[in-house]
């Protein structure tokens, strides 16, 4: 019962799977034999399937909202089979790896920015350039940045993007009488108001490791600038600089106005908090809707910017996400594929999506606003305003380092805030370790 | 410990010689009592507790908390069953459990049975390397597994990836090979005691070794092997690791996932997600309670010399 | 199981089996060959697929490959892995202070009440077989179930531990206790194959020493001591090496609960963290499991020398 003897009758699989199976057996200097994806696949897309052909779709919007929104875009394509292939939103990213050099969907959900440049760069993702030159026209410069690889091509298609900002209900901002606050100092006397109510602040979980990115973003575009983060996100700049620990020295003069026990709340358990008029604010990405009931209860969300902390640097960085899809390498129907992915590029496609979940604003410039809703159109406007727009910590520098060194990282600040030096040194160590390899 | 281990339950003689006589009821016993049945009770209570709240509506619970009674519904089976479209995954998961498990016994018996009948002189390194593989951890083996599993082409008629990942045949093979080693150690050990005039005189009607494996020992061997499939059954049903890291479609993946994709919607509905652990433990608890025998034959065959 | 078997066999009394074997090579060449199939295949399939991939991360882990091109992009980086996991990897250490609390926690814990529920069920008890039922229930469900089950009980804010006492304790969240959570869910598991193990060894104890000793006068204590517990040494050895194995190969539990981060970092989460996932720091994820790997082995050795020398007696 060795792999080989399903080489399922063909002789040249059979002798491949016994060289490749004995490789293995050597050790994995047998098992680094190059991509195996790069030989199998290929000539079977020449077949002629065509645009018209079954095109296969990976999707990682796996949560109730988002899954019907790429049901329904997919349903109105209508020019072609799609067959959808939705994986759990984690497991999905866990996968990433594996999947991608496993042979991958024609098609797949996946993030724009470093993440995306990443994979591009180790060549796990179809350059679709030629799409861009018929799509391009529909997305601003920033989106088509987002989109281009580091060798000047493109791999990526916009479908929505969800500003960051600070969360808040409307009625019991109205009720108690807060203003929303254009400074931190504002903000944190605001804050105190809270407490003296007996609200919490600000609502916060980071179990996932990752929600608590966004406030250390904010926070150092906010004080040290939309470059720096880019400089630091790229390994240009030193983590144990006085600019960083600048921002860890804030954040932790903050820390007492978040909800406790961050560590082991889900950032959907601490939007229950909001929903519950139990915290006041919310540092979070637009996606925190879906977790408000459709409704009187989502019309009562509202944000404000997050404030600015230097006035030389001042509040016009945007952190604004950008999903959408990428295409294999070698995909199964390339011509499908690619009409697909000029369909996702379309005003109509994302039209269609947001409609399903009104919870992001699409990427097109000409994505139909008139159906937003006020939270919608207000992000709109808060994006198209800003300066600079970033994507997110875990998409704006190196994957391994983001998820193996930045979580954790960010998770012991959280536990123990008061090492500062200690911390910066050590995430600083490991970065030269993994930006030097 | 060695030749006359037994099974507990076994029904042809009686549990325990009867020279013991039946104790007095003396207070020690009476406290004895009462210590196990307070841990018992305690014991069953997290799974108890799991079925209770997964029997009642969450609006109700929201509003009065767990820690009430009332509000008694079906409705979150019926919810947790669609949503976590288990109708698919165990029907994946059977695909996995199956032939994993039967080829396993079959490889695991036809080891056994060489090593038992015959002697030469790396006897004892094969058992040892057999017997060493089911203890290594899982992690350590992921990415060279998995580089192997890319490296196999396969047509693709038989894997839409062009390669043994995302296929069951990966999931199926891993599983193979992690188990094969407990079951071969087990077996052994139950061959052994065979007496050997069994053999010798097989040998004398004529029969090949073939024969001999297939019908004179593998029958003799139907309580190991009832107790190793029973084991099997269970352990390769719980794996969480291995689809997840060899297979890419969502629809292909097993049970033990469903739970995973419930748990990434609905993370505060925990009536919703007490109704699915109950859902993918009510196949182990069914085999746990009809075959405890064999279970618990199974795992002391496995630690303690059969 | 052994009388069972024999009985079947109708030879009507147990059976010691010969150790002298039968050679291979008075077979005839056709069940030669069967022979060396029936052995060569199911070895190929361990060492291919068990053996053969531990080999390799060995390997792997002197590389500073990111699991992804080919041959050609894989430096060998020497031991920098190694130096890198020691020294320049603060979830390291905490990991393997974890392993150990979880293996002394699992030796005083699960392991002493799985002794001791298996001598106080080793009686003439009414319903002993329905205690010894409930304690070995857990055995069958998994550990990421397990996790489950007892979220509902360590929620903050939806469990009933909090409820019950009126804390606002975050069971499962604080670092500072999950661990301890955590092992009480996994030890609930673990006590039940303890004392199952426990169990089938004290049915080897011959029941005429113990009346003797009764005879004798000698005290529960002592009867246990003196002729209880030399018997179950074989036993206490499996059980050792199998609450070490299981200590460090804990997973699944950690992982569901929070992938092994903040407070539950476990050598097999760490492995998993780099390996998977857009980390891919393939080499020095090798390295942690290595790491793993040799600390295994040792314990599988004992384990195998002491399986080993039962064989031979």
């Amino acid at each position: 019962m060795s792999p080989r003897s399903y080489g399922a009758g063909g002789v040249p699989a059979m002798a491949i799977g016994r060289r490749t199976m004995l490789k293995g057996m050597l050790g994995g200097a047998g098992a680094l034999a190059g991509l195996p994806l790069l030989s199998a696949c290929g000539d079977d897309s020449g077949g002629g399937g065509g645009a018209s052909g079954t095109v296969t779709f990976g999707s990682n919007w796996s949560d109730d909202v988002p899954k019907k929104g790429i049901q329904a875009m997919m349903d109105a394509y209508g020019k072609g089979k799609v067959d959808i292939n939705t994986v759990e939103h984690n497991s999905f990213q866990e996968q990433i790896n594996n999947y991608l050099q496993g042979g991958p969907d024609d098609v797949f959900g996946w993030f724009a920015g470093n993440r995306m440049q990443f994979f591009a760069e180790q060549g796990l993702v179809g350059d679709i350039s030629d799409v861009w030159s018929d799509i391009g026209g529909g997305f601003s410069d920033a989106m088509k940045q987002q989109s281009t690889g580091k060798d000047g091509k493109q791999y990526f298609v916009p479908i929505y993007y969800y500003p960051w900002a600070v969360f808040y209900r409307k009625s019991v901002w109205q009720e108690k009488g807060y203003e929303p606050p254009a400074t931190l100092d504002d903000f944190k006397t605001l804050a105190g108001q809270m407490k003296s109510d007996g609200l919490t602040p600000l609502a916060f979980g980071d179990s996932d490791g990752w929600p608590a990115m966004g406030t250390f973003d904010y926070l150092n575009m906010r004080i040290n600038g939309y470059d720096f983060h880019v400089q630091l996100m790229s390994g240009e700049k030193a983590w144990n600089s006085s600019e960083v620990k600048t921002v860890f020295d804030t954040w932790k003069g903050l820390l007492p106005l978040h909800q406790t026990d961050s560590l082991g709340r889900t950032w959907q358990e601490a939007a229950q908090s909001l929903l519950k008029k139990e915290s006041a604010m919310y540092v979070i990405g637009m996606f925190a809707g879906q977790q408000f009931p459709e409704g009187a209860e989502r019309d009562d969300l509202d944000f404000f910017p997050f404030p600015e902390v230097d006035s030389a640097v001042g509040a016009d960085s945007v952190e604004a996400p950008i999903d959408g899809v990428m295409m294999a390498p070698r995909p199964r129907n390339e011509e499908g594929a690619k009409a697909l992915l000029k369909y996702i590029g379309s005003a109509k496609a994302e039209d269609t999506y947001l409609k399903s979940d009104p919870n992001n604003i699409g990427a097109h410039n000409d994505a139909d606003t008139s159906g937003y809703n006020a939270l919608q159109k207000k992000g709109e406007e808060l994006v198209s305003k800003a300066k600079t727009i970033s994507q997110f910590l875990d998409r704006d520098t190196r994957p391994d380092f983001a998820s193996t060194v930045m979580i954790p990282s960010l998770q012991e600040f959280i536990r123990n805030p008061n090492d500062i030096d200690g911390l910066t040194k050590k995430i600083e160590d490991q970065k030269k370790s993994i930006f030097g390899s | 410990m060695t030749t006359t281990q037994t099974v507990p339950s076994e029904r042809t003689t009686p549990r325990r010689p009867p020279v013991r006589r039946k104790p007095p009821l003396r207070p020690a016993r009476v406290v004895l009592v009462v210590v196990l049945t307070v841990l018992a009770v305690g014991w069953i209570f997290p799974i108890l507790w799991a079925v209770y709240n997964s029997l009642r509506d969450y609006d109700y619970t929201s509003l009065h908390g767990y820690f009430s009674f009332g509000g008694f519904t079906f409705e979150n089976y019926v919810n947790a069953w669609a949503r976590g479209n288990f109708a698919q995954t165990f029907t994946n998961t059977a695909i996995i459990v199956i032939p994993s498990v039967l080829i396993t016994l079959l490889l695991a018996s036809s080891v056994a049975f060489v090593l038992a009948r015959f002697s030469f002189k790396l006897n004892l390194t094969l058992l040892a390397l057999f017997t060493a593989a089911n203890l290594l951890p899982q992690q350590a083996l992921l990415v060279p597994l998995f580089r192997l599993f890319l490296n196999i082409e396969v047509p693709f008629w038989f894997s839409d990836s062009g390669t043994l990942y995302d296929t069951y045949f990966a999931v199926i093979a891993v599983n193979i090979g992690f188990q094969t080693g407990f079951c071969t150690f087990v077996l052994a050990n139950y061959m052994k005691t065979l007496p050997r005039e069994l053999y010798e005189s097989a040998q004398v009607d004529g029969a090949g070794v073939l024969r001999q494996y297939w019908q004179i020992v593998l029958p003799l061997c139907r309580p190991a092997l009832a107790a190793l499939s029973v084991l099997q059954v269970t352990w390769v049903y719980n794996d969480f690791f291995w689809a997840v890291a060899f297979m890419r479609t969502g629809a292909k993946l097993p049970v033990t996932s469903s739970l995973q994709n419930l748990r990434g919607q609905f993370f505060t509905d925990y009536n919703l997600l007490s109704a699915g652990s109950v859902i993918v433990a009510i196949p182990t608890l069914v085999i746990f309670f009809v075959l405890q025998r064999h279970l618990r034959a199974g795992l002391t065959l496995g630690a303690t010399k059969g | 199981m052994t009388a069972t078997a024999v009985r079947e066999a109708g030879t009507g009394r147990p059976h010691r089996p010969r150790r002298t074997g039968r050679q291979v090579r008075t077979l005839t060449r056709r069940d030669q060959l069967i022979v060396a199939l029936m052995v060569t295949i199911p070895t190929l399939v361990v060492v291919g697929l068990v053996w053969g991939p531990a080999i390799g991360t060995i390997l792997l882990s002197f590389t500073d490959w990111n699991g992804i091109g080919n041959v050609g992009d894989i430096n060998f980086v020497g031991m920098e892995n190694y130096r890198n996991v020691t020294t320049n990897y603060p979830p390291f250490q905490p990991a393997i202070e974890h392993n150990v609390i979880w293996l002394v926690v699992f030796f005083l814990g699960p392991t002493l009440l799985g002794m001791l529920l298996a001598v106080m069920l080793d009686r003439q008890l009414r319903g002993s077989r329905i205690y010894q039922s409930i304690f070995f229930m857990p055995v069958v469900l998994s550990l990421a179930l397990v996790g489950f089950i007892w979220q509902l009980i360590y929620s903050r804010d939806q469990g009933l531990l909090n409820q019950v006492l009126g804390t606002q304790t975050d069971w499962f969240g604080d670092p500072d206790i999950n661990l301890w959570a955590v092992l009480v869910a996994a030890g609930w598991r673990h006590t039940g194959y303890i004392m199952l193990l426990y169990l089938a060894g004290l049915k080897a104890v011959d029941p005429v020493l113990r009346e003797a000793a009764a005879v004798d006068g000698a005290g529960e204590v002592r009867t246990f001591l003196q002729v209880v517990w030399p018997v179950m040494r074989p036993v206490n050895i499996i059980v050792i090496v199998i609450t070490v194995i299981e200590s460090l190969r804990a997973f699944d539990i950690a992982w569901v609960i929070n992938k092994g981060r903040n407070g539950l970092e476990l050598i097999s989460t760490l492995v998993t963290q780099n390996v998977i996932g857009e980390a891919s720091r393939v080499g020095f994820g090798s390295a942690l499991a290595t790491i793993m790997i040799v600390i295994s082995t040792v314990f599988i050795a004992i384990y195998l020398i002491q399986v080993m020398r039962e064989q031979r007696r």
